[in-house]
């Protein structure tokens, strides 16, 4: 490493224009990176990392963006300043760029070689057969296997890690100083995720690159990171090497992110309490069709034959990555979708009830949703949207009571009663969460499917929310069937886990005997993915 | 929580008639400049239409005959009253006037013709130009006095013209302003009704129902509608009801496309199925979660169908299966315009092309406006 840093931002601030006014997104921050160093910008949503990896390359909604102050050096010259040619040239060549989202940010009516072998045209010149064997190399080097066979694939015929993979290729392709990754592995599952991290330190390490890496995830940069830099409200409030940051934070803020971890005792098992819900060889197969008559040929069994059983004030966390079926065995068992297999709730059997008939069953059984942001009808205020279930299931409340319900059940989360004339885009994920856990616990449940309700929602606010959960079960003796990726959340919440795949149970237990002591190798690798960002061959 | 203020909580807010979206919705499209003021001189011109019998008519608005205050706009005076001996008061006539101007006064409107008044004094033979297109010599040559007649005052004046008929052409536009509006408003809003109907039940329930609609809707839209259009009204005795009925049962459908998209993309989102899980019925959710999102592709698209149907009308009018002759409308200026363009003075202010445009281009730009109000508002 020498001393002059490779990049150097000076002073940078963003603003953007809305409504006639500039709202200032960065304010004034300052970072260097040298050669060879791993410079990890952590913050919350809209502390403004993104738009300040977006700026290096000039990639904002300019003129919506302005910069009212600052330098971007790279190599001595001023990005901010550089003409389009110049810039052009940087980019995709000195300095590439990775995204959080591999399905869209791939071209989906490219296949591999072309994608990848556009930047190589572009920058180096290279083309035809030439081109061909360094795509192939590429490749390669990013771990695809039979690469050979993957040049003619489209994005859709790729799985979410190797679209990731390509993506990381074509950042590699014309072997740049620095690398900017902004939030690379959010989108993706905690195994895979592990997978590409551990691919992007190893090709950081052989090639001497630069990264920028922008994330909102502690642990990765705890593991991956050389320096680090805290970003909250647009200004950097804490830099400096990741060991010291962690082991002694200085500013309130990073001591409340480092702090943020989702904590809390989930609740003891208790075999006299009522069982809520159970459910014996519950099956969901989807059928797929071929031909002129549409005959059905296979099945996807997106739930094959899991039973389980559910008691009043207990959790039970059903674990597993995207396509395991967790979720449709949710939606399963509130008898959203068509299953097969008995299912009793309160003791009784409702597998067969019409929607006529699940009705009034309704009340008693509710959903919180993953996306605090699709879950709540927009053009109703949050007032109507938490009243909604009390018009249908409790008809002769006046509307005084109703009201007055209402105000009790937003307090009761934590919101303040006179918030239900607003609407839910005048609140932040957390507080729709907040709403969406209310219009639930108003109808007075005892069965509670929550849907990933953290996943989609910022450190800090999931601890709360989580601890929020908590507190609500204990009041209301609540039934939980918590279904989660994210296994910090569940080791939080839930006193009994399974662990799904493809649709079945790898392991199943009490949850503090699957954490301490997994016995499945797919458990094994999902935990040390998930605590440890290591990851295990189980692809 | 931190970013709300402690007096933006205390309460309801109070902001008059409009409830907080709508008082949003109505800043957002004040912000529209062009729309805005798009939407102000539609509604002038709309309001003045409104009440054209009291703008342009060859009947005083209020007139004191013998201590007694009578109102001929809106009450039909035998000409007895006033000596004469007509079943009907002729207002213009030289005899009334003397007799009413001896035994009190009368007040006219701006205009004095209808669209149906004949002008008996143009200077000679009609169309004549504007008025203001002549010297006042020549402009008063029809009546008997000539320039110093009583009559040759500014409201006899016709400030378009007149067309070959000798009726007065700005009264004509007034009337045909109203009645074509009134048209394309009333087609709107009932295809508007039936189309969003229709697409909900499509686009909610979606398989067969939306697979057996939507061919009924290709083959129904595949007719040719002004063939069709032309056999009904040649079949049936053209008048506004008759026209407004054969034209919904066609312009319906081009609402369907746009509120069935909507519906079937919505369906699936995660706060129809919260509403489900809820025990929510099928028709309250597609009234209460989902038509109000599928309502700003539906306003979005309204004025497209408003001067559609005016257009329609007219080109209708101009084929001459329109309303029954003698109404003012705008296809039957495009006749008179293509007959009298020799003249272009009386020909351009009224003819349809011109003022269609006109017209067409203030409701688009109301629309624009509509549809930034009522677009998506994200403030994350």
């Amino acid at each position: 490493m020498s001393d002059t840093p490779l990049l150097s931002v000076r002073d940078l601030s963003v603003a953007f224009r809305h409504g006639g006014a500039d709202n200032l997104a960065v304010d004034r921050i300052s970072f260097d990176i040298m050669p060879g160093e791993v410079v990890a910008l952590v913050g919350e949503s809209g502390s403004g990392k993104s738009a300040t990896a977006a700026s290096v390359l000039r990639l904002l909604p300019y003129p919506a963006a302005s910069h009212p102050s600052g330098e971007i050096l790279f190599e001595g010259r001023d990005l901010l300043k550089a003409d389009d040619r110049t810039l052009r040239q940087v980019r995709g060549g000195d300095i590439t760029q990775i995204f959080q989202e591999p399905m869209t940010s791939l071209n989906p009516l490219h296949p591999v070689e072309k994608q990848v072998g556009e930047t190589l045209a572009l920058h180096a010149g290279m083309t035809g057969a030439d081109a061909r064997k360094r795509v192939l190399e590429l490749l390669h080097e990013v771990g695809i296997r039979e690469a050979e066979r993957r040049l003619g694939a489209f994005p859709h015929e790729l799985s979410g890690g190797q679209r990731q993979r390509v993506m990381i290729a074509m950042a590699l392709a014309n072997r740049p100083k620095l690398l900017i990754a902004d939030e690379p592995t959010t989108a993706l599952d905690v195994t895979v995720q592990a997978q590409i991290l551990k691919l992007l330190k190893s090709l950081q390490r052989d090639h001497g690159m630069s990264m920028l890496f922008i994330t909102h995830d502690l642990g990765i940069v705890r593991k991956f990171a050389d320096r680090v830099c805290v970003m909250t409200e647009g200004r950097i409030v804490e830099h400096g090497p990741v060991a010291e940051i962690f082991d002694n934070p200085q500013h309130a803020y990073t001591k409340h992110l480092l702090a943020a971890e989702p904590k809390g005792e989930p609740p003891a098992h208790d075999p006299s309490r009522a069982v809520i819900v159970e459910a014996d060889n519950v099956k969901v197969w989807f059928p797929v069709k071929a031909g002129l008559l549409r005959k059905t040929v296979d099945h996807v069994k997106a739930v094959n034959g899991i039973s389980l059983k559910l008691r009043a004030g207990e959790t039970l966390g059903v674990v597993g990555e995207s396509g395991s079926g967790k979720t449709t065995l949710g939606l399963a068992l509130t008898r959203m979708i068509g299953s097969k297999g008995r299912i009793a709730f309160v003791g009784k059997d409702i597998d067969a009830y019409s929607f006529k008939q699940m009705k009034p069953l309704r009340e008693a059984m509710q959903i919180v949703f993953q996306d605090p942001y699709g879950s709540l009808s927009p053009r109703m205020s949050v007032g109507e949207i938490v009243a909604e279930g009390l018009k249908i299931h409790e008809p002769g409340l006046s509307t005084a009571e109703r009201e007055a319900r209402v105000g009790a059940a937003l307090e009761e989360v934590g919101l303040d009663a006179t918030m239900r004339w607003r609407y839910p885009h005048e609140f932040s994920g957390g507080q729709r969460q907040r709403v969406a856990i209310a219009r639930a616990i108003v109808l007075k449940p005892r069965f509670v499917m929550l849907d990933e309700p953290t996943s989609a929602l910022d450190m800090s606010v999931q601890a709360q929310v989580v601890d929020l959960l908590a507190d609500l079960q204990k009041k209301h003796n609540l039934a939980y069937l918590f279904i989660s990726h994210d296994l910090k959340v569940v080791r939080a919440l839930a006193n009994e886990i399974i662990v799904m795949r493809f649709g079945e149970v790898v392991e199943r237990g009490p949850a503090a005997d699957v954490f301490e002591n997994p016995k499945a190798d797919y458990t094994k690798a999902l935990l040390a993915a998930a605590f440890d960002i290591e990851p295990v061959e189980a692809d | 929580m931190s970013d709300l203020t402690s007096e933006e909580m205390v309460a309801r807010p109070k902001t008059g008639w409009l409830s907080p979206m709508n008082a949003r919705r109505w800043t957002n499209f004040k912000a529209n400049r062009r729309g805005y003021w798009s939407l102000w001189l539609f509604l002038f011109l709309f309001i003045i239409s409104l009440f054209a019998e009291f703008v342009a008519n060859d009947k005083p608005v209020i007139a004191s005959y013998k201590g007694e205050i009578l109102f001929p706009v809106v009450v039909d005076y035998p000409e007895e009253k006033f000596g004469g001996f007509l079943a009907v008061t002729d207002y213009r006539s030289g005899f009334i006037q003397d007799e009413i101007a001896e035994n009190g006064w009368m007040i006219w409107p701006p205009i004095r013709y209808s669209y149906r008044t004949i002008n008996s004094n143009v200077p000679y033979s009609a169309p004549t130009p504007p008025f203001w297109l002549m010297s006042k010599e020549d402009r008063c040559a029809g009546y008997p006095e000539g320039a110093d007649d009583p009559g040759c005052t500014l409201g006899n004046m016709d400030w378009l013209g007149t067309d070959d008929l000798a009726r007065d052409v700005l009264a004509r536009v007034i009337y045909g302003f109203r009645i074509s509006v009134l048209f394309g408003l009333l087609l709107t809003g009932f295809s508007a009704v039936i189309g969003v109907a229709a697409g909900a039940v499509q686009g909610y329930f979606g398989g067969w129902v939306d697979l057996l609609m939507q061919r009924f809707i290709e083959i129904w839209s595949s007719l040719p509608t002004l063939y069709i259009l032309l056999i009904i009204a040649a079949i049936l005795p053209p008048g506004f009801w008759v026209l407004l009925g054969v034209m919904l049962v066609f312009s319906w459908v081009s609402f369907v496309a746009v509120v069935r998209a909507e519906f079937l993309r919505a369906r699936n989102f995660e706060y129809v199925r919260a509403a489900r899980a809820l025990g929510v019925g099928n028709f309250t959710i597609m009234f209460r979660h989902l038509l109000p999102n599928a309502m700003v592709a539906t306003l979005t698209f309204v004025p497209f169908i408003l001067s559609g149907a005016i257009v329609t009308l007219t080109s209708l009018d101009f084929l001459g299966f329109g309303m029954p002759p003698g109404r003012p409308r705008w296809g039957n200026w495009s006749i008179r315009a293509r007959a009298i363009c020799r003249r272009p003075g009386s020909a351009l202010p009224p003819s349809s092309p011109f003022r269609s445009c006109y017209r067409c281009w203030c409701l688009s730009a109301k629309r624009c406006a509509m549809r930034s109000t009522r677009g998506r508002r994200s403030n994350e």
